[in-house]
């Protein structure tokens, strides 16, 4: 049906898929770093993390992927002209984990931010007072409680960054979206294979539908659901 | 930094500008308009009428925007009836594509942050309304619909800046908008930093205007529903 293309578009698809979950840990070790630092006291750490989600978040993510890839490729290569390395070339995956990580880490920030606060103070207080250190509390206490709260943003940043992923192709990875482009391209029928493209990127929006409200409910044990 | 072709190109990033807010303004006007009826519809308890639309916009919501451009800018050409129709000379022109596209994906997502207000008009207003002695359709035209419109702004002004972002992706379909402009600058001069930094403190400079001109309406339209100081 799709003149043999299906497995290069599955292999498209994996490939999107492993930029979507590096770039998932990315952002989220940005976003805890970004979180953590604009609930911290210094002014520093707090005027950091403003400009990075402040700027980020104005500016479109093709745009910061295209500086990133020429960009970055020109300061590597300047750099290691300099040390007397040979030329390098960016691999288009590193860049776009980085760029797609880079992004959402800025959004991941705001969503953490939040769930860290909705956590009610007395539980790190009660904590301490009971002798756990900040990393067991944070560990232990808040991070559980923040989690049900940090839920719902983190599952629409996902799939915010499930479709994102598809502007890699536009650097040259041979993600889901390249596949479907040459397929189209040397078949002549750009409509079925651009559809299939879209076909499973609803899978995976589906699927990732399911398992965050597979999860809501278990992170939801033990809380009390009031109706009206 | 060369500051010196960043000055001398910022005539042509002006004309992108123009060509960014043009895309915009169209999409989010044709958007806005359909998502009217379609919210309205989506609310209703009948489901005849609210699942046709919700699974539009399960299906708009679902698929990268970048697929839907494409869809509709290459993959339309491959149908003979669609080469002959009258809309031909529309469907291939990239601009058009990139119009429709944008605006049938900001109409998904207009139509959810919609419906979701109008199901936070309290239920008392809707009953007192039909009290009254208003139809459905004068309730829906006095109460629900200015409560709605006004409750939906915050949620609204972030699919502003959010289409604002996603117009970058008409330079992929060859348009000289912003983006399109920071890769023609890129390509002649070699000079990647300037050129895609001067974009995007043009897109900053959009973005913070639109967050204010929000901030405006909200103090505005919203105050009713704000807690009294």
């Amino acid at each position: 049906m799709l003149h043999g293309y299906a497995l290069s578009l599955l292999e498209g698809a994996a490939l999107t898929l492993s930029v979507a979950f590096l770039s998932l840990g990315i952002a989220l070790a940005l976003g805890l770093a970004g979180a953590v630092a604009k609930l911290s006291r210094s002014r520093i750490a707090q005027g950091v993390a403003l400009a990075y989600t402040t700027v980020i978040r104005a500016v479109p993510d093709l745009v910061l992927m295209l500086l990133v890839f020429y960009g970055g490729q020109m300061a590597i290569n300047s750099l290691g002209e300099r040390l007397g390395w040979a030329y390098i070339d960016i691999d288009p995956w590193i860049a776009g984990v980085l760029t797609i990580g880079f992004i959402f880490g800025a959004y991941f920030t705001e969503v953490l931010r939040g769930a860290f606060l909705a956590v009610p103070a007395g539980q790190k207080e009660a904590a301490i007072a009971c002798g756990f250190t900040p990393g067991q509390v944070l560990w232990r206490i808040v991070g559980p409680q923040m989690l049900r709260h940090a839920l719902p943003g983190l599952s629409n940043n996902w799939l915010v960054m499930i479709k994102a992923t598809a502007i890699v192709s536009v650097i040259g990875l041979s993600d889901l979206m390249n596949r479907a482009a040459q397929a189209a391209g040397s078949t002549r029928e750009p409509f079925l294979f651009y559809g299939a493209a879209a076909l499973l990127y609803l899978a995976f929006t589906t699927l990732s539908e399911l398992g965050f409200a597979w999860l809501s409910n278990r992170l939801a044990i033990g809380t009390k659901k009031a109706s009206l | 930094m060369n500051v010196q072709v960043m000055w001398d190109s910022l005539p042509q990033y002006a004309a992108g500008a123009v060509t960014t807010l043009q895309l915009l303004v169209l999409a989010l006007a044709i958007g806005l308009a359909a998502a009217l009826p379609l919210a309205v519809l989506r609310s209703l308890p009948s489901a005849w009428a609210w699942r046709p639309v919700w699974g539009f916009t399960y299906v708009i919501r679902g698929t990268p925007l970048l697929v839907q451009l494409f869809l509709l800018y290459y993959g339309l050409a491959q149908f003979e009836v669609v080469r002959a129709s009258a809309l031909w000379p529309l469907l291939k022109s990239a601009w058009f594509c990139a119009v429709a596209a944008f605006a049938i994906n900001t109409c998904a997502y207009t139509t959810e942050i919609l419906h979701g207000a109008i199901k936070a008009v309290p239920a008392g207003e809707v009953e007192a309304a039909r009290a009254l002695g208003m139809g459905r359709w004068q309730a829906l035209r006095r109460i629900v619909l200015p409560s709605a419109l006004r409750r939906c702004l915050p949620a609204y002004s972030n699919e502003v800046v959010l289409m604002l972002h996603g117009t970058a992706l008409a330079s992929v379909v060859t348009l000289h908008d912003l983006t399109g402009v920071a890769r023609e600058v890129n390509s002649v001069h070699y000079l990647p930093f300037e050129a895609f930094i001067t974009a995007a403190l043009c897109y900053l400079l959009i973005t913070v205007v639109l967050v204010g001109a929000f901030q405006l309406a909200e103090r505005r339209w919203l105050r009713p529903f704000l807690p009294r100081a």
